[in-house]
């Protein structure tokens, strides 16, 4: 007699999974890593492979030892959160400083909640910041950029502000934006666009991290809507600032392609974790995070806002998530 | 053309629609289930021992919403009891050992096509009612009920679903080109039931050639025009199709009727023209028998009551690594315990599954990426329902529409977690659905 698998429909799954979705974010963030070793010679290879090695080595050992369950660093998370927190690092930084930041990201922001699925935060923005509040000396100290091709292979001791901080400084010391832009250590147009200017690893090129996001939209692992909602919040509400008093406020344009602006609004606040479930929410979200941000940036104590802009937005998720549904089949014809 | 909110794209695996209709020969017993309809199960009219011919009627529906049932073959009862059908339970069944095919002589079984319609709308009702007809596109819900329109409310258009939107599932392709002209007329008939002067055929655009067939026949037929629709599933739910056919919301909780459309499916259609023009009840139907490892995927005309086992034997039998065999398609179709189960009105297709694909994958947690919420056709949150479910808190599945469900797998389908989404979401209906019946 013939036994048969009973079970309820439907009977046919789709080709996707979880280790597909994280291996394509992890694709996608290819351009920004090559741009990063262009940039940083060994030195930003040295951060990424602590980084990811760590990250994975956490979360085999805790879930190994501390939770006992099944083996979980297969399916590519750790090496997403990993190459994530690297990309939101100075490539110069010690790698110990690395390795306690990995801890943060994976033991206390991942692995606490429950593993995958269960952080309420971004872990890499938690590592991230609790490096920052940690270590402010060696995670403010950015190595400037001496691309490959013309025989920069390491960093040298030589650091500099990024151009954010230049801003913020210039700002404080009651310069106008003008004398500003004039300073030597502030980088072009095209080379903010190119990446050829101080920063963390993964923030230096717009180009590069935009290319990551499309190939994920098209792949539908992110929504577009969510980072063209955080980039048109920052770019209108910072535009307007600039429109009142341009000697004081900088142009729009320049929020967009200086900081983690590209990073954290298309590999970070899209995190699917750690972001709102439906449409609506999610671009609620991405407004929060953009008005944050530039609040931040304009008038808070820190240069960048982005990171504690995601993380501040994480906390309202569950409550997005509630009041925010998606369009009901049959409900809007009603009378 | 298609439906705005949600859908997927499920590998289509036609593989039998180009395999014409084959007459299946008689069973040697036939095992006809009473439950063979949405609603209440008709009264058996027969006992042990009893000379029955094809087509006599052998269980009376007397509940409002039930059906007739009429004997497939020739033959002698052997027993009435309980037996196993394809829902895995034990119902009440009659068992007929087969002696011949002797056809009840009121019933017209010559192969031509009458086209004149003589009957007026009462009496198109009550042959339908008489003939047993019920939805031949699964649900099984009793036709001439769904004719009856009550006081107050009119009907505009009759959607009739060609779509089949279930992968691999052929047979209503094969109707609609083997027997697209009886068709027509059995729509012309339920058009006058209804008394409307539009009928829409759906029809998606993998199947060009039915497409092109109706169209032509179509000229002739006035009121009834065919429309295309991009492939994409759920396309055959009923409220899907009428957004796509007409652009109207079926308001949550309602019948299509509240927007002014009945739907019917292809399938039905022409058993209303059997029903009406030949007097012929409900004793067979077109069944796909397929899987990829199915020697001979075909679509076969058998008779109620045929065990499925008889049918995957037509198509050169049961593959060597057969894993699952499902009564319907893949998305929406039910395991079989055992292929001794009989075809029902309501079986369209028997699916074999090999061993690989009949086992679900393992599961991960849930990642949070909202793809379940976004290929919902009915813009429901299913992480949401299956976990409410899983809590026992129904009465927020209630608020969270979990009644809305229509069951199509689109979820499940697509979460990358493989997560059973679907098991939960029916376990969340049936419980909610017992606490509104409690609340009355």
């Amino acid at each position: 007699m013939n036994m048969f698998t009973i079970s309820g429909s439907p009977h046919v799954h789709g080709d996707e999974n979880v280790k597909k979705i994280m291996y394509t974010v992890v694709y996608a963030m290819i351009p920004a890593m090559l741009v990063s070793v262009y940039f940083f010679g060994l030195d930003a290879i040295r951060v990424l492979l602590v980084s990811v090695l760590s990250c994975l080595f956490f979360e085999w050992a805790i879930q190994k030892y501390i939770i006992k369950g099944p083996l979980t660093i297969n399916d590519g998370s750790a090496v997403v959160a990993g190459i994530l927190l690297a990309f939101n690092i100075p490539a110069n930084i010690p790698w110990w400083i690395i390795v306690i930041g990995a801890l943060v990201t994976i033991g206390v922001a991942k692995m606490s909640f429950g593993g995958l699925g269960k952080n309420p935060f971004n872990p890499a923005l938690v590592g991230r910041v609790f490096m920052l509040i940690s270590f402010p000396v060696q995670m403010t100290s950015w190595p400037i950029p001496k691309p490959i091709l013309e025989g920069g292979f390491i960093t040298d001791a030589v650091t500099g502000p990024t151009a954010l901080g230049l801003l913020k400084e210039g700002v404080g010391a009651g310069k106008t934006i003008d004398q500003i832009m004039s300073d030597p250590e502030m980088p072009a147009y095209i080379d903010r666009l190119t990446g050829n200017m101080t920063g963390s690893l993964g923030e230096m090129s717009a180009i590069a991290l935009i290319l990551g996001g499309i190939y994920m939209v098209w792949r539908k692992v992110i929504n577009w809507q969510l980072p063209v909602s955080i980039i048109l919040t920052v770019f209108v509400f910072a535009g307007i600032f600039h429109l009142i008093d341009p000697q004081h406020y900088i142009d729009p344009m320049f929020h967009l392609f200086t900081g983690g602006l590209m990073l954290g609004a298309i590999y970070m606040a899209t995190d699917m974790v750690s972001s709102p479930m439906n449409m609506s929410g999610k671009v609620l979200y991405g407004v929060g995070i953009g008005l944050l941000t530039i609040i931040i940036r304009l008038w808070g104590a820190y240069p960048e806002g982005i990171s504690f802009a995601i993380l501040i937005m994480n906390a309202f998720v569950p409550l997005i998530n509630n009041s925010f549904k998606p369009k009901r089949f049959g409900l809007l014809t009603k009378k | 053309m298609t439906f705005t909110m949600g859908g997927v794209h499920p590998e289509e695996n036609k593989f039998s629609e180009h395999a014409a209709i084959v007459t299946l020969p008689l069973p040697k017993q036939a095992i006809i289930p009473l439950g063979q309809n949405l609603g209440a199960p008709p009264k058996p009219l027969v006992k042990k021992g009893d000379e029955v011919k094809t087509g006599q009627l052998i269980a009376k529906g007397e509940a409002f919403i039930s059906a007739n049932l009429h004997s497939p073959v020739a033959g002698k009862v052997a027993r009435l009891d309980e037996s196993v059908d394809s829902s895995g339970y034990r119902r009440m069944a009659i068992h007929i050992d087969v002696t011949g095919d002797e056809w009840d002589e009121n019933i017209d079984t010559s192969p031509d096509v009458v086209r004149e319609i003589t009957l007026g709308k009462q009496e198109i009702i009550q042959r339908i009612k008489d003939c047993g007809i019920v939805g031949l596109g699964g649900a099984t819900f009793p036709t001439h009920v769904k004719l009856m329109i009550p006081d107050g409310k009119k009907a505009e258009f009759l959607i009739i679903n060609g779509v089949e939107c279930e992968p691999y599932l052929t047979s209503d392709h094969r109707l609609m080109l083997e027997k697209g002209e009886e068709m027509l007329i059995g729509i012309k008939i339920l058009m006058k039931a209804l008394e409307v002067d539009t009928a829409i055929i759906g029809i998606e655009n993998n199947k060009p050639d039915a497409i092109k067939h109706l169209n032509e026949l179509c000229i002739r037929y006035q009121g009834i025009r065919v429309q295309p629709l991009k492939v994409k599933y759920p396309q055959g739910g009923e409220k899907q199709l009428i957004k796509a056919t007409v652009n109207r919301e079926v308001p949550s909780g309602k019948l299509p009727l509240e927007v002014g459309c009945v739907v019917s499916n292809v399938g039905t259609a022409f058993a209303v023209y059997e029903a009406v023009q030949k007097n012929k009840p409900l004793v067979e139907r077109v069944v796909t028998v397929t899987g990829k490892s199915v020697r001979k995927p075909s679509n076969f005309l058998v008779r109620i009551g045929t065990p499925v086992a008889e049918l995957i034997q037509a198509a050169e039998g049961l593959p060597e690594n057969t894993g699952k065999v499902i009564n319907g398609g893949p998305m929406m179709g039910k395991a079989l315990t055992t292929i001794d189960v009989p075809v029902t009105k309501g079986s369209s297709g028997i699916l074999v599954m090999n061993k690989e694909e009949s086992n679900r994958q393992r599961q991960n947690p849930c990642v949070r990426c909202s793809k379940c919420t976004e290929v919902c056709p009915m813009g429901l949150e299913p992480y949401l329902l299956a976990k409410l479910a899983k809590l026992a808190l129904y009465e927020k599945a209630e608020k969270e529409m979990v009644m809305d469900c229509i069951e199509c797998g689109s979820c499940q389908f697509t979460c990358p977690s493989q997560l059973p989404l679907l098991d939960f979401l029916r376990l969340g209906k049936q419980r909610v659905g017992h606490l509104i019946r409690t609340r009355k």
